[in-house]
């Protein structure tokens, strides 16, 4: 078959890309777009260091094939914040220690966003299954976990803040 | 077991401002926010995109190897062999080393000339204007072997004929301890106990697969930008590429985890050949499966322990056999066998002491650093072993620990003087205690509680003579610049360095700009092993950081017209110690320097102890600048159905001397901890004929979010080590103790001990049929 157009809105870029059949959502959003925090660990789902939200769920991006996305929205890591404005989970693992070598982060935390996303309350066992498709080497989890239990804290008591404001008004 | 906490010694530590705080690390956000870039984020333009082509074959003669069709297909930009790279040497010896002239025979092959010794091993490589070129490139290449025989298993490798690897008899490395007198002390015993324990070989795993990339800038200089632990592998990959030192550069990236798998030579070579043959960028990054069969793993060991008691404890004599499969190229074998032979006995107080150790090679995958450096596998059989001599008198473990445990002031086996405390009770009661009472057994499952103590070096060995440069400089706005070339591997390496000059010169870490790991812009810091860094470079940082301060403290004294002793930096400011309302902001003080010419940077040097070697016959001297101490202990069910362990509980209690960041300690103890755990429960390499059959993630099992409870923490700080402000080291011990404190819970929950790692459901239930205790 053909190389063929795709259309892809990448932490809300619109973007058009020239695939061949065969290529990955993770080999076309790491080379021929640049979105280099997505990280390739393993190419076979095993490990989860490419984790995007594809369409709202967590996906290893390794394992769609780039023109099953084809329309798709997609969110990885540098979409949900910055230097400047990290998102509550980037913070909190950041303020916790649950970054060691970073490699295995980006796809953590899209999958810790994921999770708290579906359920802002999770317990620690649900954090640890929602978790349980991205290795980490370096750190045991602990940490990891803690700083996803401190994201939902900061996220819930900023959504009660934002509702009573609105109530306010 | 029931056990208290021993009282600590009062010890009485400066309250610091910065150290000793869990403060945010300087490089965590980026890491976070994925801002970070690692080695095979790098995409020059006019990129070619570099393959290996390697052995699949353990043992064998090339007879024919043909690129012409790989060199003649349309996009293919270069295609090496071992007959383009006439004096390519592969230096596998003590990577960092200055003076040190590196052992014979250990060079290996940058690509296989005639003979291949392992399935893997590069023969051409490849480079390609795209990667499917490149892999395409790789399939039209033809080769034949003659093959040879071949031998895995290290005892048949050392029997006369066996097949030659390492000529005469395969053994690349010997090391000896003789202390006392080994028969008296055997027929003083009451009991003798004798076991051999295997442990075998560990993947790193580390979530980023070696990658990088190469070009030649406007000065001829070779650029390599890559993920390595040693900056100072530029000077053996120029002699490789045939180029002087200073027209090699290596800029490291953040380490996306080494744990030693980056320490020797991985990607490097292979990109500087290639962008030097083609005059382009070149990006080369493994796969998973080639990480896995390029890279280096942990030795697997046989080690025999006979050891002579008497019925009151007391450790009489202790001979100990150790052998260690080094695989085909020797690599940094003999290093780790040193460790391992330095340490054999764990951290008791022995006499009467013999060890014998070999490493032997082997057409199997290359062994040489891993997190512990040989220190993990001796563990695992002396604490094993010393749970065994427990039984055997019908002694409580701990009780016989305790009364062999070694001192501040005692010598180890090696003669070597122990300088620093030595928590080993205190360490071990918390540990143990933590676990509080058994969880009762139930249905099929048996339940057992068990801990291991160990001592563990941290820096290099002595007689390598290590050093550490670090450059710090104050900026006009009162900010600080530090320059070091330390690998960081994710454990904080750069952010401590970070801290200390936060410390010392009062400048906020967010104020504070690191550069690090690039052979041509950062002095000098040694490799990241060893557990060196904050010893080594803390203190060269340290040292830089405290010169500039003795200037600014000059300065300001004649200001505020108070003695420098009075005067303290802190926030930004220099102010009066007492009179904080005596101050005078850092950006005014530096300028009021920079006008009087006073220095505002310092590149300064730390120097391990320097000493000679060892005595070849006895192995006694000094090896290690000083050791870590400390305990885990752990709690599994053992389901006698199905083989199946669970972790329950797990504590770890450490003296870390200080504490520069305790998140970042807690950080490394709890990360160790789980690969500790993973090796004795769940990582199988299973390596048969040389050929390793777990040979990606979804095969070789590491420990997931699910696996393991979480490690609890004991952070013990006894302020006496040789590190900045009393600190120890702890990147590596932090392993050491956890699989030898799981064999011990097993044997504990099952009342038969299994001498073989990892703990699989198979033996399990094997140990159980051989005992009639198999259930169901």
């Amino acid at each position: 078959m053909e190389a063929k157009v795709i259309h892809l809105t990448v932490n809300g870029r619109a973007h058009r890309a020239l695939v061949e059949p065969n290529l990955s959502l993770l080999h076309v959003l790491r080379e021929l777009l640049g979105y280099t925090d997505v990280k390739n660990g393993c190419e076979k789902g095993d490990c989860g260091a490419c984790t995007v939200i594809l369409n709202g769920k967590a996906v290893n991006s390794c394992l769609v094939l780039a023109w099953q996305a084809e329309g798709a929205v997609v969110v990885t890591d540098t979409g949900l914040g910055t230097l400047e404005h990290p998102h509550p989970v980037q913070e909190a693992f950041a303020d916790l220690g649950a970054a060691q070598c970073g490699y295995c982060t980006p796809g953590m935390v899209v999958s810790a966003k994921a999770l708290l996303d579906e359920n802002p309350h999770p317990s620690e066992a649900e954090i640890r299954e929602a978790l349980s498709g991205n290795l980490c080497r370096c750190t045991g989890y602990g940490q990891i976990v803690h700083a996803v239990q401190l994201a939902a804290e900061k996220m819930v008591t900023a959504e009660s803040a934002e509702n009573a404001e609105e109530k306010t008004r | 077991m029931k056990i208290t906490a021993k009282p600590l010694p009062s010890v009485e530590l400066p309250e610091l401002r910065q150290v000793g705080k869990p403060l945010r690390r300087v490089d965590a956000l980026s890491k976070t926010v994925g801002a970070t870039l690692y080695a095979g984020d790098y995409y020059p333009t006019n990129l070619l995109y570099g393959k290996v082509f390697r052995s699949t074959i353990p043992h064998g003669k090339i007879r024919r190897l043909d690129v012409s069709q790989a060199r003649a297909l349309e996009g293919v930009a270069c295609v090496l062999t071992a007959g383009d790279l006439p004096r390519a040497v592969l230096v596998t010896d003590m990577p960092g080393q200055t003076g040190q002239k590196r052992r014979s025979g250990s060079d290996a092959q940058v690509l296989a000339t005639d003979t291949v010794r392992f399935i893997g091993e590069p023969i051409a490589l490849v480079a390609a204007e795209t990667e499917a070129l490149a892999e395409q490139a790789l399939r039209l290449i033809e080769i034949e072997y003659d093959p040879l025989p071949a031998v895995f298993d290290p005892l048949e490798a050392m029997q006369p004929g066996a097949p030659q690897i390492y000529p005469p008899d395969n053994v690349v490395a010997r090391w000896r301890i003789r202390k006392g007198d080994v028969a008296a002390g055997m027929a003083a015993a009451d009991v003798i106990v004798e076991n051999t324990f295997s442990v075998p070989y560990q993947e790193h795993a580390y979530l980023e697969p070696e990658a990088g990339v190469s070009w030649v800038d406007e000065r001829g200089v070779i650029n390599i930008r890559v993920c390595t632990q040693v900056v100072e592998h530029f000077r053996s990959i120029s002699l490789a590429l045939g180029v002087p030192q200073n027209k090699l550069r290596i800029q490291g990236t953040m380490v996306g985890g080494g744990f030693g798998g980056k320490e020797d030579i991985t990607v490097e070579i292979f990109l500087g050949l290639l962008a030097k043959a083609t005059g382009r960028p070149v990006r080369l990054a493994f796969s998973r499966e080639e990480s896995i069969l390029a890279h280096s793993k942990r030795h697997p060991y046989v080690i025999t322990h006979r050891t002579g008691v008497t019925r009151d404890g007391h450790i009489t004599a202790a001979e100990v056999k150790v052998i260690s499969n080094s695989g085909a190229y020797v690599y940094l074998s003999p290093y780790v066998l040193l460790y391992s032979t330095g340490m054999a006995v764990g951290p008791y107080r022995v006499e009467n002491v013999s060890v014998s150790s070999a490493s032997v090679a082997t057409n199997n995958p290359f062994t040489s650093a891993f997190r512990g450096f040989g220190a993990p596998q001796v563990c695992v059989a002396y604490e094993q072993q010393m749970d065994e001599i427990a039984r055997a008198i019908g002694m409580d473990p701990y009780e016989l620990r305790r009364r062999n445990f070694i001192h501040k002031g005692d010598l180890t086996i090696h003669g070597q003087e122990l300088t620093s405390a030595a928590w080993l009770e205190e360490t071990t009661t918390r540990a143990v205690a933590a676990l509080g009472d058994p969880t009762p057994d139930w249905g099929s499952f048996k339940v057992g509680q068990g801990f291991a103590s160990y001592m563990q070096s941290y820096g290099r060995i002595t007689w390598l003579h290590d050093t550490s440069q670090a450059w710090v400089g104050l900026e006009m706005d009162g900010t600080a610049t530090i320059r070091a070339g330390v690998p960081d591997l994710g454990a904080g390496q750069i952010s401590a360095l970070a801290q200390i000059v936060s410390e010392v010169l009062g400048v906020a870490m967010k104020d504070i700009t690191i550069y690090h790991t690039d052979s041509a812009v950062t002095p000098l810091s040694g490799t990241s092993t060893a557990t060196r860094q904050l010893y080594m470079s803390g203190n060269a940082t340290l040292q830089a950081a405290t010169a500039i301060r003795k200037n600014l403290l000059e300065r300001a004294s004649r200001y505020f017209e108070e003695l420098p002793e009075a005067i303290d930096l802190a926030d930004a400011r220099a102010f009066v110690k007492g009179h904080p309302e005596q101050s005078l902001r850092l950006a005014e003080l530096v300028a009021m320097c920079a006008s009087e010419g006073l220095p505002l940077a310092n590149l300064a040097m730390f120097k391990a102890p320097f000493t000679g070697p060892i005595d070849p016959e006895t192995g006694q001297g000094q090896i290690w600048p000083d050791f870590t101490f400390g305990a885990q202990a752990v709690e599994v069910a053992v389901d006698t159905e199905t083989g199946e362990i669970l972790l329950l509980k797990s504590a770890a209690c450490h003296d870390v001397g200080r504490a520069i960041n305790p998140a970042a300690v807690e950080g490394q103890i709890q990360g160790g901890s789980s690969q500790g755990l993973g090796y004795a429960l769940m990582e199988d390499l299973a390596v048969e004929q040389g050929r390793i059959k777990a040979g990606s993630l979804s095969e070789y099992l590491i420990p997931t979010a699910c696996d393991f409870p979480e490690t609890q923490v004991i952070i013990l700080e006894s302020g006496t080590g040789v590190g900045p402000f009393g600190a120890k080291g702890i990147g590596e011990p932090s392993f050491t103790p956890a699989p030898g404190a799981v064999a011990n819970a097993v044997a504990n929950a099952l009342g038969v001990r299994i001498h073989e790692l990892p703990l699989t459901p198979d033996r399990v239930l094997a140990a159980l049929d051989k005992t009639g205790k198999r259930s169901g």
